[in-house]
């Protein structure tokens, strides 16, 4: 931790002493943005987007999905508002009320489970999202956007239920796990009467990068995955790609898509294949992540070279059929983890990638590319998609008390 | 029973040193004041009660049974806080309930008909009030006064219930002992938190076969008999397993009067009582033989409304917008629950869905987060 960073254990000694640092944010629980910026560990809560979409991609997420228990839109934005106040405190590295982790009276369930006292705030992102079976729920189907709408299943897809869909959900990552799991286990907490927990993943390390600064992380198979991902540091792609413009309601407008899949990797028989099949699969080289058709990472994938057997960067190739040109020029921004959930139960890891996607429309942009890889993709032998969800994702909170879900809702 | 009995132990000493608390409601009006007994007469399907209104005071209230069923006669107040209540009058059977109400308002009183349900329910309003003090002590201590006349209420029934069950072990009625376990455990599991304040009689009374014990003792109890008569049949020591049975919820009985819980201790009653349900019922673990765990879940979140409704003019006093949210969520409960019923009592556990228990979990959490609260809000 950096001198500059704010520690929550630092701030509930000075809490505990009556000074007035812990107790300011406390009173609203706004405004506390100002805390964020280079260096501190702490990434601004409020602004034009939300945090946790083209924010630098951080070591670990938890993610998690959950269901309303009831139809009630008063108590759903009554909890919005909790969870945002909440939120706010926690990406700031303070307890989601002030002196809550201990409270004075012994007799009180501490309102702050505790396990973050003495952490940073770690770059926590909070980034929330509405599923499409809200909108009936809650009695307000005519705002429901036409792609925000269940994926179809997709060739070789063995879904669980248990692991797909859900009315709302927050991403949190951060660069310390158990940050994030604070952060989703006391929003958890504050739902319970509201909602209830369909499910929910963690995810151990980054699979993109979303920012130029950053160096591409590798997947599971070993390979550089995300090379081509947009980043930060390109608005005008964003706009393009990403970020939901007229064509969506007002709610959503500046916001985007989130398209979660579990994909189960079968990392064992992957092991065994030899080197030359698992670039050939990809469609680059192993060790540095080139095309296999160039030198360097950030060389552009030559799609028409040929060799001797055909085309350098096969027909079946990730690469290839993931690609822009074969997908009608359309990017994702992906901020996908990598997991291991354990084994499962018959000898083998379960582990593979949490994929997650923003797109500005996931049903005609992330459904045609989704349907080719799932038909065509070499690599499909060696992966199982387990779960799947969409959720739209409102553009950001402006500064006072504005909160989650308040356009939607109001 | 709990999975850390350390800490029931701990809380035993804190109950007698809180026994103090209990003569402070002995200033109630005395009977003389009131009209004369209100009669109440049941049937299988009426509940006619001669007054809708009594001056504040002490009532008394005449119960008799004129129906086919075993019927139990309520008075309630704000958010069912139980006022008092008569249970297990048999057909044709009189029996008094004297209750003490000092404030007025509206009230309920509720025949029961087969022990079971809402009730046949109509509104009775208590007129004026009588003379107490209106400080917090008081409020607290006639909480726990309250509640004691509630855990008496129930001894009073978990002590014969029990004995009918141990008569049929003993007699070796497999089939009458099978029907009598759940009804005796819903008297214990609605007070369970009281027993587990006396460390050592809960292991002897609902340990379970794979709890450690220490060499020499046996397993013993409601569950011992529960495997008996569900899977191995009745051992040649089952009837002295019953008698030990017996027993021990006699010494329990006995030590009950004594006993008088803290409001802290009746509010962390009410969440443990829920914690019982998230770690015993929901999960099948209780009734591992019987898989009879919705009686016992059912009685849990009974004996943690009484607690919470014992507490309620405290509550209600330091924090309005608790209250109505605790009613809110053990009617979803309730209503929950009710959806199970199977004849007079429940569906057995093997017969739920994941997606029962999965609904079974929410409810109990969405209760038991505003339950957890009870006990900072009436030490605030």
């Amino acid at each position: 931790m950096s001198p500059w960073q704010v520690s929550r254990r630092r701030l509930f000694g000075l809490a505990g002493a009556g000074a007035a640092l812990a107790g300011a944010g406390a009173a609203t629980g706004y405004g506390l943005s100002a805390a964020a910026g280079p260096g501190t560990g702490v990434i601004a809560f409020r602004g034009e987007r939300q945090a946790g979409i083209v924010t630098p991609a951080q070591d670990r997420m938890h993610f998690v999905a959950l269901d309303l228990t009831g139809t009630d839109r008063g108590a759903v934005g009554d909890l919005l508002r909790r969870w945002t106040l909440a939120a706010e405190r926690m990406t700031a590295g303070l307890e989601t009320a002030d002196g809550d982790a201990v409270p004075a009276n012994r007799y009180v369930a501490p309102a702050d489970t505790g396990e973050a006292l003495g952490l940073s705030a770690a770059s926590l992102t909070l980034t929330f999202g509405v599923g499409p079976a809200l909108f009936d729920k809650l009695g307000i189907t005519d705002r429901r956007p036409a792609p925000l709408a269940e994926l179809p299943r997709f060739q070789g897809d063995r879904l669980d239920p248990a692991r797909s869909g859900g009315d709302l959900c927050i991403q949190a990552c951060a660069d310390d796990p158990q940050v994030a799991v604070h952060a989703v286990r006391n929003l958890v907490r504050e739902g319970f009467g509201v909602t209830e927990v369909r499910w929910s993943q963690l995810g151990f390390g980054r699979t993109a990068s979303t920012s130029t600064a950053q160096a591409t992380p590798r997947n599971l198979f070993g390979f550089k995955d995300g090379t081509n991902n947009l980043k930060a540091e390109e608005p005008e792609l964003l706009d393009e790609h990403v970020w939901v413009g007229a064509e969506g309601p007002d709610w959503l407008r500046g916001g985007t898509y989130l398209v979660a899949r579990r994909i189960r990797m079968h990392i064992e028989t992957w092991d065994r294949s030899n080197l030359d099949e698992q670039q050939q699969i990809i469609g680059r080289d192993k060790g540095e992540g080139a095309p296999l058709t160039g030198t360097g990472e950030f060389d552009p994938a030559d799609l028409s070279a040929t060799g001797p057997d055909g085309p350098v960067i096969a027909d079946d190739s990730h690469v290839r059929l993931a690609s822009a040109q074969e997908n009608g020029g359309v990017r994702l921004l992906r901020r996908g983890y990598n997991f291991v959930d354990g084994s499962d139960g018959r000898g083998h890891l379960d582990a593979g990638l949490f994929f997650v996607a923003f797109v500005r429309d996931p049903q005609s942009r992330f459904v045609p590319m989704q349907r080719t890889l799932a038909r065509s993709d070499a690599l499909s032998e060696y992966l199982e998609h387990t779960g799947s969800a969409v959720f739209a994702v409102p553009p950001g909170l402006a500064d006072g008390d504005d909160h989650w879900g308040r356009a939607l809702l109001a | 029973m709990s999975p850390h009995p350390r800490t029931a132990a701990g809380l035993a000493s804190l109950a007698l040193t809180a026994a103090v608390l209990a003569g402070c409601t002995s200033t109630a009006p005395d009977a003389g004041g009131g009209p004369g007994p209100i009669t109440v007469t049941g049937t299988d399907t009426a509940c006619e009660v001669s007054a809708a209104q009594a001056p504040a005071g002490t009532i008394t209230f005449r119960v008799t049974n004129a129906g086919s069923k075993v019927t139990e006669f309520y008075l309630y107040g704000t958010g069912d806080r139980i006022m008092g209540e008569v249970e297990n009058i048999g057909p044709g059977l009189s029996r008094d309930l004297i209750v003490e109400v000092p404030d007025g308002g509206p009230y309920t009183t509720a025949c029961k008909p087969g022990m079971s349900g809402e009730g046949i329910r109509a509104p009775f309003t208590v007129t004026g009030s009588v003379a107490r003090s209106t400080d917090g002590d008081a409020r607290l201590a006639e909480a726990t006064a309250g509640y004691s006349r509630y855990v008496a209420s129930q001894v009073g029934e978990l002590v014969p219930k029990t004995q009918e069950f141990a008569d049929a072990v003993t007699a070796g009625d497999v089939e009458q002992a099978k029907a009598l376990y759940p009804v005796a455990r819903t008297y214990w599991e609605r007070i369970e938190p009281v027993a587990e304040s006396f460390g050592d009689i809960d292991p002897k009374i609902d340990g379970r076969e794979d709890d450690e014990r220490d060499p020499g003792v046996p397993f013993t109890g409601y569950h011992r008999l529960e495997k008996d008569l569900w899977v191995t049949g009745l051992q040649p020591d089952s009837p002295a397993i019953a008698d030990r049975l017996v027993a021990d919820i006699g010494d329990l009985a006995d030590r009950t009067t004594t006993v008088e819980l803290t409001p802290v201790q009746l509010a962390n009653g009410a969440k443990e009582l829920l914690d019982e349900v998230a770690t015993g019922k929901i999960t099948g673990e209780e009734d591992r033989y019987s898989h009879t765990d919705l009686w016992d879940f059912q009685a849990n979140v009974e004996g943690s409304q009484a607690a919470v409704a014992a507490l309620r003019p405290v509550i209600d006093a330091k924090d309005p917008a608790l209250g109505p949210v605790l009613d809110e969520r053990f009617d979803a409960l309730d209503t929950l629950l009710q959806g199970y019923r199977a004849g007079d009592g429940y569906v057995l556990y093997t017969e739920l869905t994941p997606d029962d228990v999965r609904k079974m979990t929410a409810a109990v959490d969405a209760l038991s987060e505003p339950v957890s609260k009870v006990a900072g809000t009436v030490t605030a």
